[in-house]
């Protein structure tokens, strides 16, 4: 379970360009939930993932993780049980190694990063199985170096590489927004189907509102640093793409736009 | 002949140094001038240890461990003070002067008769006679072959699989649930400690030790590391490590070129044309790959 309690954000404190995101902003996502959030720019929705993976400070509040309160807890400790796919597709993988040595990277998560081989030769066999399982035709290229790989591909890497090893929740930060509609599609089926697998809690920001309403079982929609809208189960099982963009519009008029 | 074996001899000692900078210039992406210092360093503790009559090949385990103390702190400096990396390195840099300097006592250490890697009894039975001309090449061969394969085997470790990581994208580290700070630290530790162990053979090479000798050891490492992976970066079964050492002979084979035309204070001025000349070239190559790509 993850809670947010009473967060409260400035960007520029103490200066004239102070601006207040969240005030006094709670949260709560439960253990499996599937949490599609969707708002319109500076809603607040990346700053909230930042906030909680802990690569931006917080003035007041709290972060619990399964009761325990991490938001003191430095970033990369954090991410021992988080995992995180970000929109751009060179943030999660590694240019300059090959495939099979990223591959092996993902795999060795959590455990110490020693002078034994850097590739366990054991570990081929799965890392080609798990490669094929993404239908690009990645398992022959296994000696690649990443950095030759499409936006596409490398964005199925680093969701495959973000998951491989036993983590509690996935981070997905419109991570199909750089890709084009086809891949997109592909890399968001992929995921539905890694989050069923592995019974992961999820909190995906998108702005694409159909994956928004078709994926996850609870959707938040994001306005000025608060909720407006939090529909979960059967609720949200009747939202439709109109009715989210009536919400949208309606938005917008109040910001004058 | 013996220019050959002169520049071949350079060219390994320096090499070594190529492959530290190598290590913080092309992995790391990180300008460290502790280079500059942990040069010297290196041949300090070297002199300091001869003349005190310990047994000379205690002073390479020594110089390198000295060394990667010395990079341990500039990374100190880096992560935890979040000083900019080229500063970081100029503190370090000026720092290591006095060091130096109180570690060696005076300016300029002479070490000559003293036993070194070179001069003992062992070394001396093995190169007799014909052999003796190519006793400190063959020597210095080894080490920096050694150094090089130790290298290239670390790089393959889970250890090395991070530490390329954290210079190609710093992100994946962290996503890693590892500190990139520390993996930073151990890189300039490695490199660091390279360029002193290169600094310690130095030492025993010239039979002294000089305060000064470190001043552009900068230039000359990064000017290696320029010239060997740009020039080899079409030869994919050459190593960079390996690229690396040989754009440090062929540096000092232009050096020493440069120099049969003037005067040995011109020195500084046909180094730094010739790094510019490099630096020009290698962007040159870059432009045309980015035109293609």
């Amino acid at each position: 379970m993850l809670e947010l309690k009473g967060i409260s954000k400035y960007y520029n404190p103490g200066t004239i360009n102070e601006m207040c995101l969240f005030d006094d902003f709670n949260l709560t996502v439960n253990r499996g939930d599937f949490v599609s959030v969707v708002g319109s720019n500076g809603s607040g929705k990346t700053s909230m993932l930042n906030i909680l993976c802990g690569s931006i400070p917080i003035e007041a509040g709290q972060i619990l993780m399964d009761g325990e309160d991490i938001s003191r807890m430095k970033e990369y400790k954090r991410n021992r049980r988080i995992g995180r796919v970000y929109q751009n597709p060179a943030l999660g993988t590694c240019p300059s190694m090959t495939i099979l040595e990223n591959m092996s990277l993902a795999d060795n998560k959590g455990k110490t990063y020693g002078l034994s081989r850097g590739i366990n030769k054991g570990r081929k066999e799965f890392y080609r199985e798990q490669l094929k399982s993404l239908n690009l035709g990645l398992e022959d290229k296994m000696d690649v170096k990443v950095g030759s790989l499409s936006g596409g591909q490398r964005q199925a890497m680093a969701l495959l590489m973000s998951t491989m090893t036993p983590i509690d929740f996935l981070i997905l930060d419109e991570h199909t927004a750089a890709l084009d509609p086809k891949t997109a599609e592909i890399i968001m089926e992929l995921t539905d189907q890694i989050v069923k697998e592995k019974n992961l809690t999820t909190i995906m920001v998108t702005h694409n509102l159909r994956y928004a309403v078709e994926y996850g079982n609870r959707m938040l929609m994001m306005h000025q640093g608060k909720c407006i809208l939090d529909k979960a189960g059967k609720e949200k099982e009747e939202i439709t793409v109109d009715s989210i963009l009536d919400l949208f519009n309606e938005i917008s008029i109040e910001c004058g736009n | 002949m013996s220019i050959w074996i002169s520049i071949l001899e350079q060219g390994l000692i320096y090499g070594i140094l190529a492959l530290g900078v190598y290590i913080t210039y092309k992995i790391l992406d990180f300008p460290d001038l502790t280079v500059d210092g942990s040069f010297p360093l290196g041949a300090a503790v070297t002199a300091t240890m001869i003349v005190k009559g310990v047994n000379p090949y205690l002073t390479i385990p020594v110089s390198f461990l000295v060394g990667a103390l010395a990079g341990v702190c500039t990374g100190l400096i880096h992560v935890k003070c979040k000083v900019r990396d080229l500063l970081s390195g100029i503190i370090m840099m000026t720092a290591l002067w006095t060091i130096n300097l109180r570690l060696a006592g005076t300016a300029n250490v002479p070490i000559f008769g003293e036993k070194s890697i070179f001069d003992n009894e062992t070394m001396d039975g093995i190169f007799s006679g014909n052999f003796a001309q190519y006793k400190v090449l063959i020597i210095v061969f080894v080490i920096a072959v050694i150094s090089k394969i130790l290298l290239d085997l670390y790089m393959k470790t889970k250890s090395g699989f991070l530490l390329r990581a954290v210079g190609d994208n710093e992100n994946l580290v962290t996503s890693l649930a590892k500190d990139q700070g520390n993996v930073k630290i151990l890189g300039l530790a490695i490199a660091n400690g390279l360029v002193a162990l290169a600094g310690c053979i130095f030492c025993q090479e010239q039979r002294v030790f000089e305060i000064s000798s470190g001043t552009g050891a900068i230039v000359i490492g990064l000017a290696s590391v320029i010239i060997g992976t740009s020039l080899f970066r079409n030869l994919t079964f050459l190593k960079a490590t390996t690229a690396v050492l040989i754009g440090s002979v062929i540096y000092k084979a232009c050096v020493a070129a440069a120099l049969k035309f003037c005067e040995p204070q011109d020195m500084k001025l046909i180094t730094a044309v010739l790094f510019l000349i490099i630096l020009i070239i290698g962007m040159e190559r870059k432009k045309k790959v980015k035109k293609n790509a």
